[in-house]
């Protein structure tokens, strides 16, 4: 998308707009606040459309991850602590059509559906609630350690489920 | 362990956004100089963007696709200068401007990126004055502190100290012994004077006797040709309370049990 090319931003919105309201929502719970961060991301995404390098991974995964980043700022109510052309996303897939993400979206649950409890917890308070391993540390009473060893787990998992 | 295994952990924290700290500096300090870890940190993002496929829910309202389209409607018939204004206030870098205004905007950001910038050293610049300058009259005051400690403590401990034994008059003087004892920070400072003479390899040993257990050493002397001595803060167990002081003679190394008889013996104040 080049910029300047508001038919193209528009096509790329009915592509991911789910997607990206999707995140948004599950991190903030809130439809109001979801719907600012899909604005705030597109809008980034129109003004910096050299941030995305294509060479490097999947449009959907980057705009995902440049979601949760957003909402969790909203969420912690912390300026943004990432420039968006830092983040580098690798692989993983497109999740542009609504066939293959409900496919993929089922293979991740199905993961997420056999990680014992305290991994799945931990992950998801580290992706979906934004809190440091300090943090989750504190919450769960368990060592820095075990939570480190734990969510890089649970990310191995995810990668090997695609992989295969 | 080489580098890139000592830091996968941390990388995928990091992935996430979960590394705080030093952990968080030390890491990226790595990324700055190593390839590989930045390739596997684009990696480990890619696996968390799975973990956004878990969250499939209702479609986004109707009215955000319009909203967004007029949104950008309305900044791609701003002037250049005002998008990045706007882009600014946003905290996004400026979008690429149409190309005859690409120089313009680009020196526009630039000059507005170096008199933030200058502002903002100039301001840290004040605040590190003030901070230096209350570190400055602290650290005076903690000197002065220092020098009249010195000052009272000097007669007490030093060598060269003059020691004078004041007794009831015609009373001959006798061997004496006070001992100043802090037990919260386990300070003692001993001072003896009139102290007999020991024969060669033999010296004095200061006791603690705690309320309940064994006596615990408390330092070992020979006195001066004057027969004063003293014992300046012996390492002693933290909080020892003390029921009274004792002293023995034992080998000059010192003993780790009193050796009977006590030669001297007093009880606090």
């Amino acid at each position: 998308m080049k910029s300047g090319d508001q038919s193209a931003l528009a096509e790329l919105y009915d592509r991911y707009s789910s997607v990206v309201y999707a995140v948004a929502l599950r991190v903030l719970g809130d439809t109001g606040a979801a719907e600012d961060v899909l604005q705030e991301v597109f809008l980034q995404l129109w003004r910096n459309p050299g941030a995305f390098d294509a060479a490097r991974g999947s449009l959907g995964a980057w705009l995902a991850v440049i979601t949760r980043n957003r909402a969790i700022d909203s969420l912690r109510k912390r300026r943004p602590e990432t420039d968006i052309e830092d983040v580098i996303v690798s692989v993983a897939p497109d999740l542009a059509g609504q066939a293959d993400r409900s496919r993929a979206a089922e293979k991740v649950r199905g993961v997420l559906g056999t990680m014992p409890p305290a991994q799945r917890t931990a992950l998801e308070m580290a992706y979906f609630e934004g809190l440091s391993h300090s943090e989750i540390a504190d919450k769960t009473g368990e060592p820095l350690g075990t939570i480190k060893t734990r969510i890089r787990a649970g990310l191995m998992l995810l990668r090997k489920a695609f992989q295969t | 362990m080489n580098d890139h295994e000592q830091f996968a952990e941390d990388l995928a924290l990091y992935a996430l956004n979960a590394l705080s700290g030093e952990d968080r500096a030390n890491l990226e300090k790595h990324l700055a100089t190593c390839s590989v870890c930045t390739l596997e940190l684009g990696q480990l993002r890619g696996d968390g963007a799975l973990l956004a496929l878990s969250t499939l829910g209702p479609k986004p309202p109707l009215r955000s696709r319009q909203r967004l389209l007029d949104a950008v409607a309305k900044e791609a018939a701003a002037s250049p200068i005002s998008r990045a204004q706007n882009a600014r206030e946003m905290g996004h870098p400026p979008a690429a401007a149409p190309r005859r205004s690409w120089w313009g905007a680009l020196g526009w950001a630039a000059t507005a990126a170096v008199i933030v910038f200058a502002a903002s050293l100039w301001k840290e610049n004040g605040a590190l004055k003030q901070s230096l300058a209350s570190a400055n009259v602290q650290a005076a005051e903690s000197t002065r502190e220092l020098e009249d400690l010195r000052r009272i403590a000097a007669p007490i401990i030093a060598p060269e100290a003059q020691r004078i034994t004041l007794v009831a008059v015609k009373t001959p003087p006798q061997p004496q012994g006070k001992a100043f004892y802090l037990r919260n920070r386990s300070n003692l400072v001993f001072v003896a004077n009139n102290m007999p003479s020991l024969p060669p390899q033999k010296a004095y040993e200061l006791w603690l006797i705690p309320a309940q257990g064994a006596p615990i050493p408390a330092g070992v002397f020979r006195p001066d040709a004057h027969g004063s001595a003293t014992v300046v803060n012996p390492p002693l167990p933290a909080g020892a309370e003390a029921k009274a002081f004792a002293i023995t003679v034992e080998n000059e190394s010192g003993a780790t049990t009193p050796t009977m008889p006590i030669v001297m013996m007093g009880t606090g104040e």
